[in-house]
């Protein structure tokens, strides 16, 4: 059933909705959120809402529980490609748990929150940015590590990455959620404004083993799961560009590399020069690497998850 | 005066992005510093800045600037996106005023942040002239974040009639004020009436209130009228009046009016028919502090911060 979750009157004749599929069957009080589209530029989130509702429509006599998918948090930035709230410049991402009565952010944060509160899990999924492509990863902080990673390890992703909490952090929705005792696992994977089919499938298959495992789903076949590698900050080496240019890459997204290893050239069209090498910083495995090829110095051009350097064993 | 590069951006077709710094007394000393535009559309604190550089060029020569005092003035940190009409870093919507205090392996805008921050690092006064993000006019007034690093209550040697104390929230915690702060400076935004559009009236006044500061804190010496006696104000105790609804937005009041209970100081009529679809009316006696300023309004947008007139 579509629901209403917020509602507010724009300038013109147009109320901006946010919605939600609420699939419901069977007796159990279980609830499960899967929500994304809070940056209007992330787009991997479309495909797998669309292929778990098919799902569960084609199963629904197989579920016990409730399951609503939250596809667009931000539905005016998904339909202008902005990333942020448009006419507030504002990432939706640091406005949470928002304020009742606020402004029109605000007012829609604390709706949405109120809305998912209880659940027993939420996956907030995240692609990236335009300029990155990751794999499927999820993320967390320290100190909900140990309630979120046995979850985690349900959802068929590649790693999880455990960081340090920022202050800055605490207007997450995951934050708001997690800090009410609502178990929310962050989902980042792909690349802005596209999407890749095989992850969404991955991803999928992974929410379905995670129901199938709070019996929510009975009497369907799941793949073989993943064994994600589970990552503290220290294990994650950085690549920033050197330069200014154009960057080209010349090494497979998702190979293993060793340290020193050219990860790609900053080359500049006007003089058909190459301006810097981009080094890998560390051996391991190339989990995030540059989409957009035009970067500043300091522009992110790769993550390595640091690994024992076997190339040369 | 000398004029310095604090930090300096590369790019692959522009011209290098190159934050300039005016020094003035004593280089050596960090006394204050003025931050103008971090943003694209701050022209308003850039030109404030710019006036103050003019300024102070000409009591240095004449010897106003106190002895064993250093001041440092930084008009813009961001033309490329000023050149471009852009608010924000142009590639990726990044906030300077989000990455503080920086980190110089970090992505471009930290780097940036970084580059400003360890040259106004250790300054004893900070002065933001900053920026709200909604298009509005504002009582100019200086405001200070309350954190528990914060030793100083100078707010009053500004001479406004307003001053302002704020509770940080968490997405404060990377803006330059509060990082100021932690790096025990004590920092102060002054807020102007307007952002994009440049009023040379409002200029003036905020360039009288940084002077006044300097000349209250034994700066410069130099005869300036001693302004307002300043009443501070927590700006939660603000009466803040959200938009009922959405449409066009009509306000009939100016900021600095003294309003009275049940006054009419904004419609909102829909757009379509003209129809009068709400009418704010004052709560109670107050002073119009803010109030929003753009045709269209969306529904929940604050239209109006007013301070109750207590006193009378
Ligand atoms: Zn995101």
């Amino acid at each position: 059933m579509i629901k209403t979750v917020s509602q507010i009157n724009l300038a013109v004749n147009e109320k901006l909705k946010i919605q939600k599929n609420s699939i419901k069957n069977g007796t159990s009080k279980k609830r499960i959120c899967i929500v994304t589209g809070t940056h209007g530029d992330e787009l991997e989130g479309q495909y797998i809402c669309y292929v778990l509702g098919k799902y569960l429509k084609e199963n629904i006599s197989r579920l016990n529980g409730t399951i609503d998918v939250y596809p667009a948090l931000n539905p005016l930035g998904i339909d202008s490609i902005m990333r942020g709230i448009p006419g507030y410049d504002l990432d939706m991402n640091r406005t949470f748990p928002g304020i009742e009565s606020g402004t029109m952010p605000e007012m829609i944060a604390y709706e949405i929150l109120e809305d998912m509160k209880g659940a027993d899990i939420c996956i907030d999924i995240h692609a990236s940015n335009i300029f990155l492509r990751e794999i499927p990863q999820i993320r967390m902080s320290i100190p909900t590590s140990e309630v979120l990673l046995p979850y985690a390890k349900m959802l068929n992703v590649d790693f999880v990455w455990v960081h340090a909490s920022a202050t800055v952090l605490e207007s997450t929705l995951a934050h708001s959620l997690n800090s009410t005792g609502t178990k929310t696992l962050v989902v980042e994977m792909g690349v802005g404004m596209r999407i890749t089919k095989e992850y969404c499938k991955q991803l999928v298959d992974g929410i379905i083993n995670l129901l199938v495992n709070l019996e929510m789903l009975t009497d369907v076949e799941v793949g073989e799961i993943r064994e994600p590698v589970v990552s503290l900050d220290g294990a994650v080496g950085f690549v920033n560009s050197p330069a200014a240019g154009i960057f080209v890459p010349d090494t497979e997204f998702g190979s293993i590399v060793s340290e020193g290893d050219i990860i790609g050239r900053i080359v500049n069209p006007l003089t058909g020069e190459i301006v810097e090498n981009a080094v890998a910083s560390c051996s391991g495995l190339l989990f995030t690497l540059r989409e957009y090829p035009v970067v500043y110095g300091g522009s992110l051009i790769a993550r390595i998850l640091r690994q024992e350097d076997k190339k040369n064993d | 005066m000398t004029e310095k590069i604090i930090f300096a951006l590369e790019s692959v077709y522009r011209e290098p992005l190159e934050i300039k710094a005016f020094c003035f007394g004593d280089t050596s000393k960090k006394t204050i510093c003025i931050m103008g535009a971090m943003r694209g559309n701050e022209v308003q604190q850039m030109y404030v800045c710019a006036r103050l550089v003019q300024e102070l060029k000409i009591l240095e020569i004449n010897g106003h600037i106190a002895k064993n005092t250093g001041i440092m003035v930084i008009p813009c940190a961001n033309y490329h996106s000023m050149n471009i009409g852009k608010r924000f870093w142009a590639m990726d919507n990044t906030d300077i005023n989000r990455m503080f205090p920086g980190y110089n392996l970090g992505e471009t805008t930290q780097r940036i942040a970084d580059g400003i921050f360890t040259e106004i690092q250790g300054f004893e006064y900070g002065i933001q002239l900053a920026s709200f993000y909604q298009p509005g006019r504002f009582l100019t007034h200086v405001k200070q974040m309350v954190t528990e690093f914060t030793t100083d209550d100078g707010l009053a040697y500004f001479g406004l009639p307003y001053a302002l104390k704020r509770s940080p929230k968490p997405y404060d915690t990377t803006t330059l004020n509060y990082n100021w702060q932690l790096w025990n400076t004590k920092a102060y935004s002054l807020f102007t009436h307007s952002t994009d559009d440049m009023k040379e009236d409002s200029a003036e006044n905020a360039l009288n209130v940084i002077m006044r500061f300097m000349k209250k804190r034994e700066i410069i010496n130099y005869p300036i009228h001693a302004g307002y006696v300043t009443s501070i104000i927590n700006e939660s105790d603000m009466l803040q009046i959200h938009s009922p609804c959405g449409g066009i937005c009509r306000i009939k009041t100016k900021i600095g009016d003294v309003v009275e209970r049940g006054q009419i100081i904004a419609e909102i009529l829909n757009p379509l028919t003209c129809e009068i679809f709400a009418e704010i009316e004052v709560p109670e006696k107050a002073t119009v502090f803010f109030h929003f300023e753009s045709p269209l309004i969306v529904e929940g947008t604050v239209i109006f911060k007013l301070v109750k007139n207590n006193d009378f």
